[in-house]
């Protein structure tokens, strides 16, 4: 599904992502953890298209995309959920989801109503709040918006950047189960969290981001018993 | 729905009519002078409203599109190429052989030769076109402050150079610009006798300039606008091209501005540096902004209410200091402006409640 070797990426001078290399495979939920400022959001910004990459490549269903412009990767079918939420609050939940639609309604005019109840089975909440402004959602409302929306799109890759941030614990829960149903439906996903121990719950593998290198990676369970990660990002010690 | 849409224009139609009918009946039919100024002072605000309210980009040079349409329509037509065509230029006769040229008199009875309004009206809405362009792939790559630094800059540019040309009449400005016949018989001109008629023109252009606008933001376009204003990022990770969307908004209601620019200077008969100054920008703003930013109808009234009493002289000589102390206080208390949703939606509720 997604393929990237040796991309670095950064903000003028300042090199973020150094040389990394990572894949999703079809139909996986991959995760990315590390602490603040390991570069994380920087790599979905890179894969989305909103960072230019300095070199390196990436590419989405066997097509380059390291070189084409944010709008065409949303129609390539790679979008973003960004980090804190990002929902457009003085529009309505409904316009938000239509917007989310924005790509394949220029192709072809899909049936905007059909994509909507589907979102709608998803969220339950979004449909009672249809009309309601973005803004006056709770924050886990809004959490959900921002993922509809961007299934709107009709995604193969859903990017999600930090969705627990901020959320009770029983919300994150909640919108855990969820990303694992988004999964089932067939959608691939990448999931970037400090939640590192929800993360790797539902993922099947992991990544371990630190100062723009990966340190770590395997399959979610192993990298959940690591004692390096445990130490670092679970914030207790097993004993063995 | 459609008919829904269409309904408070058809009631604005209704009042125009309404205001032209009780001037006549009043005695007041020199008011309707002032309301035409205002009616294209209008169009620009409207365009304005588009890139500020729906893109959320701030620009302080609207009144620079504005003198560039007006300009270029009044050098055009005022230009005389007699001489031109006397020394053989080949140019110039072809563009007399084609009809492009329109002959007319000088006020001393000379027989002047000039470029048709029309083709004047065309060439000064592709230069705007142009320079819209120009300016804003750059400009529009800066946000917030910077962008209205930069749109200030490019407005104190054109506001120079209409000053410092011979050609543009200098501090004087252009006088003498003939009308602008749009059909046989419906000329843009300020003539007592066409009072009436240019009123009707003006407020059919500005309905025509805000139908055009109302049924944009009701697309799927203005949903983009509006995700831009909200986000950028967030609406560029959607799929929304928000480079071009906000360079197209900013050209658009450059040629609203321009167009604005084109019949007011046939209208007045002329043009002067002023009509590009700062202040005049400074007002555009501050018009869209007590209209309530992304509302299209509170920047029409606010623009209508305004412009009329700046241009009747009921501000006297602190006519700029009204709408500067305009913005501060709106910028104040209700950066939101003064006619958005909420206050009208809270004026239902209390209205329902007693």
């Amino acid at each position: 599904m997604l393929k990237i070797k040796n991309l670095e990426a950064g903000y003028g001078k300042l090199r973020v992502l150094k040389r990394i290399s990572m894949h999703v495979n079809s139909g996986e939920i991959v995760t990315i953890i590390g602490a603040n400022g390991a570069g994380k959001t920087t790599l979905l910004y890179t894969i989305a298209g909103i960072i230019r990459a300095g070199a390196g490549e990436i590419s989405l269903l066997g097509k380059a995309i390291n070189q084409i412009s944010a709008e065409k990767i949303v129609a390539a079918g790679c979008s973003l959920v960004p980090e804190g939420r990002q929902v457009f609050a003085t529009m309505s939940v409904r316009e938000n989801l239509v917007l989310g639609g924005y790509v394949r309604y220029k192709k072809n005019k899909i049936n905007i109503g059909q994509e909507l109840q589907y979102i709608y089975d998803i969220f339950p909440v979004l449909q009672e709040r249809e009309n309601q402004l973005a803004g006056t959602l709770s924050g886990g409302e809004q959490q959900m918006l921002a993922m509809g929306r961007a299934l709107m799109a009709g995604p193969k890759l859903l990017m999600l950047d930090e969705p627990s941030t901020g959320l009770a614990p029983l919300i994150v829960k909640n919108i855990f189960q969820i990303i694992q149903r988004i999964r089932a439906a067939g959608n691939t996903v990448l999931l970037i969290e400090q939640n590192a121990k929800a993360a790797l719950a539902i993922a099947d593998r992991g990544y371990v981001l630190e100062t723009g290198k990966f340190i770590l990676q395997g399959p979610a369970e192993d990298l959940l018993v690591n004692k390096d990660v445990q130490r670092a990002y679970l914030g207790r010690e097993v004993e063995a | 729905m459609k008919a829904r849409k269409f309904f408070p224009i058809l009631l604005l139609l209704l009042v125009l009519i309404v205001v032209q009918q009780l001037t006549r009946l009043t005695g007041t039919a020199y008011y309707l002078t002032q309301m035409t100024m205002t009616a294209y002072y209008a169009l620009l605000v409207i365009g304005l409203c588009l890139v500020m309210g729906y893109a959320g980009q701030i620009s302080l040079g609207h009144a620079g599109f504005f003198a560039i349409g007006g300009y270029t329509s009044a050098v055009l037509t005022t230009f005389d190429l007699t001489p031109l065509l006397d020394k053989g230029n080949s140019a110039i006769g072809f563009l007399t052989t084609n009809g492009l040229l329109a002959e007319r008199q000088s006020l001393y009875g000379e027989s002047l030769l000039s470029v048709n309004p029309w083709l004047a009206c065309v060439a000064a809405l592709l230069l705007t076109i142009i320079i819209a362009f120009c300016i804003g792939i750059p400009v529009l790559k800066l946000k917030g402050h910077y962008l209205a630094m930069a749109t200030l800059g490019f407005g104190i540019i054109i506001y120079r150079v209409a000053l410092a040309t011979e050609i543009f009449g200098g501090a004087d400005g252009i006088s003498a610009v003939p009308g602008f016949p749009l059909l046989p018989g419906i000329v843009v001109s300020g003539d007592f006798s066409n009072r009436v008629q240019n009123y009707y023109i003006a407020c059919c252009l500005l309905l025509l300039g805000f139908l055009l606008l109302q049924n944009l933001i009701d697309s799927r376009v203005g949903r983009a606008l509006r995700a831009i204003h909200g986000s950028e990022e967030a609406a560029n990770a959607m799929g929304v091209n928000t480079a071009r969307y906000k360079l197209y908004t900013f050209v658009v209601s450059a040629v609203f501005a321009a167009l604005a620019g084109i019949f007011l200077t046939h209208y007045n008969g002329g043009i002067g540096p002023s009509e590009a100054g700062i202040m005049k920008s400074v007002r555009y703003v501050a018009i869209v902004a007590i209209g309530g930013m992304a509302n299209l109808w509170g920047a029409l009234t606010m623009a209508a209410v305004l412009n009329f009493l700046s241009l009747r002289g009921m501000f006297g000589s602190y006519d700029d200091a009204v709408f500067g102390v305009i913005l501060i206080i709106i910028m104040l208390f209700a950066p939101q402006g003064l006619l958005r949703r909420q206050v009208w939606q809270f004026f239902k509720k209390s209205g329902s409640d007693n």
